[in-house]
């Protein structure tokens, strides 16, 4: 019987010996290879070409490859930068404020009082209908809304509740954190939909066993436990607005400035290594802007 | 902690768009009773559990706990406990926490709530782990945390949604000899949901055999395995052979059954009177002999299809005169003595008291 086993091996060796077969080392690296390459390629390199730009000098037509260090010292020695961060950060933080409030009531109103599943993936989805048009139409179209002669406007005024037409509703503060809103909403109902809808409804009713009412339901069950998609959709929205040009430009008719649009404007005026040096500060920013959040929300439950 | 509720269900029905989940039940649950509601999943056990705790709400009928009608109560009012399936522990907070948690929603002091918690989790030899979260714990020890939080509110009535279902075989047993225990000496009454006919003759003073969203037998698990009712309750409880027939001969306290296309069986009973069409008779499939019957009715001739060895028993399927698989469990000693081989044609008999007469629900 043993000696039949053994022959019976040395065939199947044999047999394997003959088919032409990779190491098992190689495998895994070319099943790792392309991602690395589209990460690599479309990540990486950009952004070690940006780390490198930053130190390189420049004149009004030109960029010339050196080590110096003025354009951070310019960067971050400047008033306008420190300005232009608050002023950024301001933003962040009533978007932030604003997208979680709304976010977390239409996510909670979509996973806890909408009772068929078709229905609550159809409401949802209705919350994804705007994403259909771009981001610049979504925003511009807010332009008829809010002007002097717009649609709320001339309501109010039809309506005589003031008698001349409101300025701060465009080109303002306002207006780019209420365009903001509008955009970036979804991001912050979506997490936190998603961790509401693992919440097991069983929690809900062992909360309303012990007495609870649906308050402390809210503020001692899902509250708590909306947490990871709450940190999710908070990094989501902080990195967009703090990374927005486009919309405080337009919104604000050019009268505030955010960190991305202070790059935009150095680069077209060709100052790319300042706009690189820039763009290192802002990348570390945002970075540990996320790494806090992560720290104080412990995201990996959702993930 | 003695203060048991009676529950009185009083003609309760639980109906859900076009389907009723419970017809019509009334159900009175002596203060201190271990209840066991079986049944086949989708019989409204569940449900019927759900009303009295409050928390599905009841379409028709009413409640009544102690001496309060509870219908329309919140859950947290009612007196009642309720442990869930999956025992529904916050995964958030830790033991104490979870335990402490209906008295922080009574606004009791932080410090008053957590030394309560902590006796609590140290009557069900938890303290140990009194800071753990519910995730870095077994099945066995999630399950006394759940009973803790439930008994934290000193409840007049702890409802148990299947709450053994989701332990292994093994801890099933030890847990199910832990919640007798704690009901013994809680004094309270238990109300337990269970699908499982063992675990409700082991832990249950009345059983509840619930079918098609109504009750066909509430009894102590002795007169509901001795004496079910209905052949429902015959199959469900297990280690019956039913007979189904035609009434054909119906004299004194007995009757004539007779099984189409085969034989005729005798059934005796109280119950006989007024059974004029179709009736079913189970008998104890260990109360089955080989041999021939002492009286025409009482025992057949079949072929045996299958046997099974068990150890200290031999189960015998046995099929003739109309019936198929009827089940015979002999002691293995009996069995051995005068041993018989599938395709062997035998007679089987029972005696006259164990020929018990079912009987059939009202619709």
């Amino acid at each position: 019987m043993a000696t039949m086993t053994s022959s019976e091996t040395e065939k199947i060796e044999g047999a394997r010996a003959k088919s032409f077969r990779l190491p098992p080392a190689l495998i895994s690296y070319l099943q790792a290879a392309p991602l690395t390459l589209i990460l690599g390629s479309f990540l990486a390199v950009p952004i070690l070409m940006i780390g490198m730009v930053s130190f390189w000098d420049y004149d009004f037509a030109q960029m010339y490859p050196d080590f110096v260090t003025f354009n951070y010292a310019e960067t971050l020695g400047s008033w306008v930068t420190w300005k232009t961060y608050l002023n950024t950060l301001k933003f962040a933080f009533f978007v932030w404020a604003i997208t979680l409030f709304i976010g977390f009531w239409v996510a909670y109103f979509l996973a806890f009082h909408i009772r068929t599943a078709a229905m609550q993936m159809v409401l949802f989805l209705v919350c994804t209908v705007p994403f259909l048009t771009s981001n610049i139409i979504r925003m511009i179209s807010w332009i008829p809304v809010l002007g002097r002669n717009g649609l709320v406007n001339s309501t109010l005024i039809s309506a005589g509740i003031v008698s001349e037409p409101i300025e701060w509703l465009l080109y303002s503060d306002f207006a780019v954190v209420l365009a903001m809103v509008h955009l970036y909403t979804l991001f912050m109902v979506t997490p936190i939909f998603n961790t509401l809808m693992r919440i097991d409804k069983s929690l809900v009713e062992a909360a309303r066993d012990a007495g609870a009412s649906s308050w402390q339901t809210l503020t001692n069950v899902i509250l708590p436990l909306a947490k990871p998609g709450m940190a999710i959709g908070t990094i989501f929205v902080v990195t967009l607005v703090m990374a927005d040009f486009s919309t405080v430009q337009v919104m604000s008719g050019g009268q505030s400035a955010s960190v991305a649009l202070m790059m935009k404007n150095q680069m077209s005026l060709l100052q790319y290594p300042a706009a690189a040096a820039n763009a290192v500060v802002l990348l570390v920013f945002v970075l540990l802007m996320v790494a806090a959040i992560v720290r104080i929300v412990d995201i990996r439950k959702e993930l | 902690m003695s203060k048991a509720a009676e529950i009185d269900i009083v003609s309760v029905s639980k109906i859900y768009g076009t389907t009723t989940a419970v017809e019509s039940i009334s159900l009175k649950i002596p203060a201190g009773t271990y209840c066991c509601l079986l049944g086949p999943s989708g019989c409204g056990k569940t449900s019927t559990l759900r009303m009295i705790a409050g928390h599905e709400s009841i379409s028709s009928g009413d409640i009544r706990l102690g001496n309060s009608v509870v219908t329309d109560l919140p859950p947290a009012k009612r007196g009642t406990a309720m442990m869930f399936q999956s025992y529904a522990l916050f995964p958030h907070l830790d033991l104490v926490d979870n335990v402490a948690f209906s008295l922080k929603m009574k606004g009791l002091g932080k410090d008053q709530r957590r030394a309560k918690a902590m006796d609590m989790l140290r009557l069900m030899q938890l303290e140990a782990y009194a800071t753990r979260r519910p995730a870095q714990l077994s099945g066995g020890q999630q399950q006394r945390v759940a009973l803790a939080r439930a008994l934290i509110t000193d409840p007049e009535a702890l409802l148990l949604d299947e709450p053994l279902s989701a332990l292994d075989p093994f801890l099933k047993i030890r847990m199910r000899a832990e919640l007798k225990k704690l009901q013994t000496s809680l004094g309270i009454t238990f109300v337990h949901v269970t699908h499982s006919q063992e675990e409700a003759m082991a832990l249950a003073d009345l059983i509840v055999v619930m079918n098609d969203g109504r009750i066909e037998q509430a009894a102590p698990p002795r007169d509901v395995f001795e004496r079910p009712a209905t052949a429902f309750v015959a199959r469900f409880m297990g280690d019956h052979n039913v007979i189904s027939g035609r009434v054909i001969k119906s004299e004194g306290d007995g009757l004539m059954l007779s099984v189409p296309a085969g034989g005729d069986f005798l059934a005796v009973g109280a119950e006989t009177a007024g059974l004029t069409d179709t009736a079913d008779i189970a008998v104890r499939t260990d109360h089955v002999r080989i041999g021939e019957p002492s009286e025409k009715g009482l025992g057949f001739t079949g072929s045996v299809t299958n046997i099974e060895y068990r150890g200290s028993s031999v189960k015998l399927s046995v099929s003739g005169a109309g019936i198929e698989d009827f089940t015979a469990i002999l002691s293995d000693t009996a069995f051995f003595a005068n041993p018989v081989k599938v395709g062997a044609a035998i007679p089987l008999a029972w005696d006259r008291t164990d020929a018990i007469m079912l009987g059939k629900l009202k619709h």
